[in-house]
């Protein structure tokens, strides 16, 4: 009886279990980059109706946050301001620019700009803006240096690992609530500085008077000290915390 | 057939008598020799496709494409069109998964524990049984994929890391059932694989087309049946049946668990292990007969191998296993209605018995203890027909017993404010019906490519394959002949 394979198929399985392994390696990797939201969020622009830039109205003239955002610190909807709030000044700063066209329209027709949504978390998940304001969480945490942003864009991934990393340590994200609205504010690097700015002394931080601390251990120190004095206990491990 | 009945040999040497009920009943009828088992098996998978087989796959295998139908349907409407609702979270898909994966249990117990006890009339049976078996345990895996809802996040069943940032919780039995239930299906495919090998390269040597040399040659991974390929055979297959044995009781042990560690009053028993295990094994062994009753019938040959006395150890086990599963619904009762003293527990029970589903308790009581002691009769043992009937009864009441427990249970727990009715919708009713379809297309095919029975462990329970074996009236010249009693068998 002739022989059905040849010589060579002896290694035929050794070839096809290191393709399978290549692919498959490839494969893990390519869902690792390309399946996260890591990927497939962060950095959405849409283009808006009007290129509304945040930097010159947030940045440059350094506007409040809650100026426009009215509702943020005091419902659980963060709300877009009404075209009569920008009318507000638009009637008088650069009324006949062309690029405002849309919002005198709106205005005119009662039926406001139609912005595109671009920070979404889904139904099923109850957020609060309100809760996270008043404990001192600053809106950088999750839409990052808006005030740098020309066209804004997401910056987080805004995932349930996002959340949850924060709600397992919120300490990380809890700072003086008047800098809520202050995106580029850090905790003060001086043990002094830090101590005096919680109303306390280093001591009682557990720190040494004049030490140089990181910018880490700052911001830990201090969000120990607000988490305490706030009681802020997110919900990290039970599901109806925030599916409700 | 003589038995060993010769007083001396002509050589004047003393054979021990044996009398006729003490005599071996041999495990291949009429004597056939090596070759007639080779030709006899490996034809079913060679000769011309038989007018049965293609009427059975033409009625099941429509019925089979319900399940893709069907599921594709849920998937696009959502978990919502089957018919369960709280409190009734838990209905006909949990109880079809523990139904098959039940039945999925008889494959391995013959392949791993009979072989590590050395029941040689096993080797006739356990291919089959363990094609079976697989084929049970994927119908049964459809149901915990598809019961998620979301199909798609069926994933989230395995640790996988994720961007949820949640972990498995390792202290659930959902989990432990996941881990379980893949553990056995891939044991056992590789352990139905490694048996396989053998009888492929047998499929092999005799394919006449190119197709089917290549085929059968690639599966077969170059067998030759040299004396080294067989040393590592036998010590690979002893592992498996070493992995195998305590998967057999564990994987039904933690099916169990997804209901005994839960704080319902019904499902909170200890007992449910064991009794689950032997209500597995009850209901494998009368799938396997169900399934091996036909083929006999289609290919009479088997009538050889498959002998009366396989159905007849068969009938035992069920016998045996009924009788523990029916102890273990008594003991229930027992300690519900009696011992515990628990007010929530009797009325669970009391409910089961008098309440809105206490038919399906009364047809589960009805054919999972009732219908098998007709076995204590050797007659009903030997008589085909009867195995057969009682063996659909096992294998209805085995369902009704996983429905009995889930369903009941569900329905009226501690308050009668949540308590609530559940009627299956049609979509679950014909996906049931569709994966009745689906497992035996699959082992029509089985039948049709693979080799249904192992020949080689079949060939190794003949007499001649005894090395003390000796052809009738030669055996005066060897001591080994006179020193134990022969096989009768082999006369």
């Amino acid at each position: 009886m002739p022989q059905i394979f040849q010589r060579g198929a002896n290694l035929v399985p050794l070839k096809i279990l290191l393709v399978l392994g290549a692919l498959a390696t490839g494969a893990v990797g390519a869902v690792w980059y390309y399946f996260t939201p890591e990927y497939t969020k962060v950095g959405y622009q849409p283009s808006q109706p009007i290129p509304f830039s945040h930097k010159v109205h947030a940045g440059q003239l350094n506007i409040d946050c809650r100026f426009c955002h009215s509702f943020a610190d005091s419902g659980a909807h963060s709300n877009l301001p009404s075209t009569q709030l920008c009318m507000g000044c638009h009637t008088q700063v650069q009324k006949d620019s062309p690029k405002l066209e849309p919002l005198r329209q709106g205005w005119a027709s009662g039926k406001g700009v139609p912005w595109v949504q671009i920070h979404k978390t889904p139904d099923h998940a109850y957020f609060n803006h309100s809760v996270h304001i008043n404990r001192g969480v600053s809106c950088v945490e999750c839409h990052g240096r808006v005030d740098q942003m020309d066209v804004v864009y997401q910056a987080k991934s805004l995932t349930m690992n996002f959340c949850l990393e924060c709600h397992r340590a919120p300490e990380n994200a809890l700072r003086p609530l008047d800098k809520v609205t202050d995106l580029g504010w850090k905790a003060p690097t001086q043990a002094d500085e830090l101590a005096s700015l919680l109303g306390t002394t280093p001591d009682k931080l557990k720190l040494k008077a004049g030490d140089q601390l990181t910018p880490g251990k700052a911001q830990k120190v201090m969000g120990e000290h607000f988490k305490v004095q706030r009681g802020v206990l997110p919900p990290d491990s039970n599901c109806a915390g925030c599916h409700r | 057939m003589a038995t060993a009945s010769h007083n001396t040999s002509e050589d004047g040497v003393v054979v021990l008598h044996c009398p006729p009920e003490l005599a071996k009943i041999p495990l291949v009828n009429h004597d056939r020799s090596l070759g007639w088992i080779t030709e006899n098996v490996a034809s079913i998978c060679e000769e011309k496709t038989r007018r049965y087989w293609w009427i059975g796959f033409f009625l099941f295998a429509p019925i089979a494409l319900l399940v893709p139908t069907l599921l594709s349907y849920q998937v696009a409407n959502g978990v919502g069109v089957w018919g369960e609702n709280q409190p009734f979270g838990w209905a006909w898909d949990i109880t079809n998964f523990v139904f098959w994966i039940g039945i999925g249990h008889a494959g391995t117990l013959i392949s791993a524990i009979l072989f590590l006890t050395r029941q040689k009339w096993r080797t006739s049976i356990n291919r089959a049984a363990e094609a079976m078996t697989l084929f049970a345990v994927m119908c049964a895996g459809l149901y915990p994929g598809f019961h998620v809802g979301r199909f798609w996040k069926a994933w989230y069943l395995f640790p996988i890391p994720n961007w949820n940032g949640i972990w498995q919780n390792y202290r659930s039995p959902l989990l432990w059932d996941v881990f379980a239930v893949s553990t056995y299906f891939t044991v056992s495919v590789l352990f139905w694989y490694v048996g396989l090998i053998p009888d492929l390269a047998t499929l092999r040597d005799r394919a006449k087309s190119k197709i089917k040399q290549f085929a059968y040659g690639v599966a077969a991974l170059g067998w030759r049946g040299g004396n080294r390929h067989w040393q590592h055979y036998e010590m690979a297959y002893l592992i498996l049946a070493g992995l195998s044995t305590p998967l057999v009781l564990s994987v039904h042990s933690i099916v169990s668990f997804d209901f005994a560690t839960s704080v319902v009053p019904g499902w909170h028993t200890t007992i449910f292990p064991p009794y689950f295990v032997a209500g597995a094994i009850f209901g494998g062994f009368a799938m396997v007969l169900t399934l091996m009753l036909p083929a006999r019938l289609f290919y009479p040959q088997l009538d050889d191998m498959i002998t009366r006395n396989h159905v007849d150890k068969m009938a035992k086990i069920i016998l045996l296993t009924g009788t523990i599963v029916g102890y273990a619904y008594l003991m229930e009762l027992f300690v519900a209605l009696v011992y515990s003293g628990n007010f929530y527990e009797s009325n669970a029970f009391y409910n089961r018995a008098t309440g809105w589903y206490a038919w399906h308790y009364y047809a589960m009581m009805f054919c999972n203890v009732i219908s098998p002691q007709i076995f204590w009769s050797k007659k009903m043992r030997h008589n085909y027909i009867v195995v057969f009937i009682v063996c659909q009864f096992v294998n209805a009441g085995m369902w009704y017993e996983r429905f009995v427990i889930i369903g009941t249970t569900l329905a009226q727990d501690f308050l009668p404010s949540s308590w609530g009715h559940y009627t299956p919708s049609w979509v679950e009713v014909f996906t049931f019906i569709g994966t009745f379809g689906m497992f035996i297309t699959l082992f029509l095919l089985f039948m049709r490519f693979l080799p249904m029975i192992t020949i080689f462990e079949v060939k190794a329970v003949k007499p001649e394959a005894d090395p003390h074996f000796h052809p009738e009236g030669d055996h005066g010249h060897d001591s080994h002949a006179t020193a134990k009693p022969k096989e009768a068998a082999a006369h």
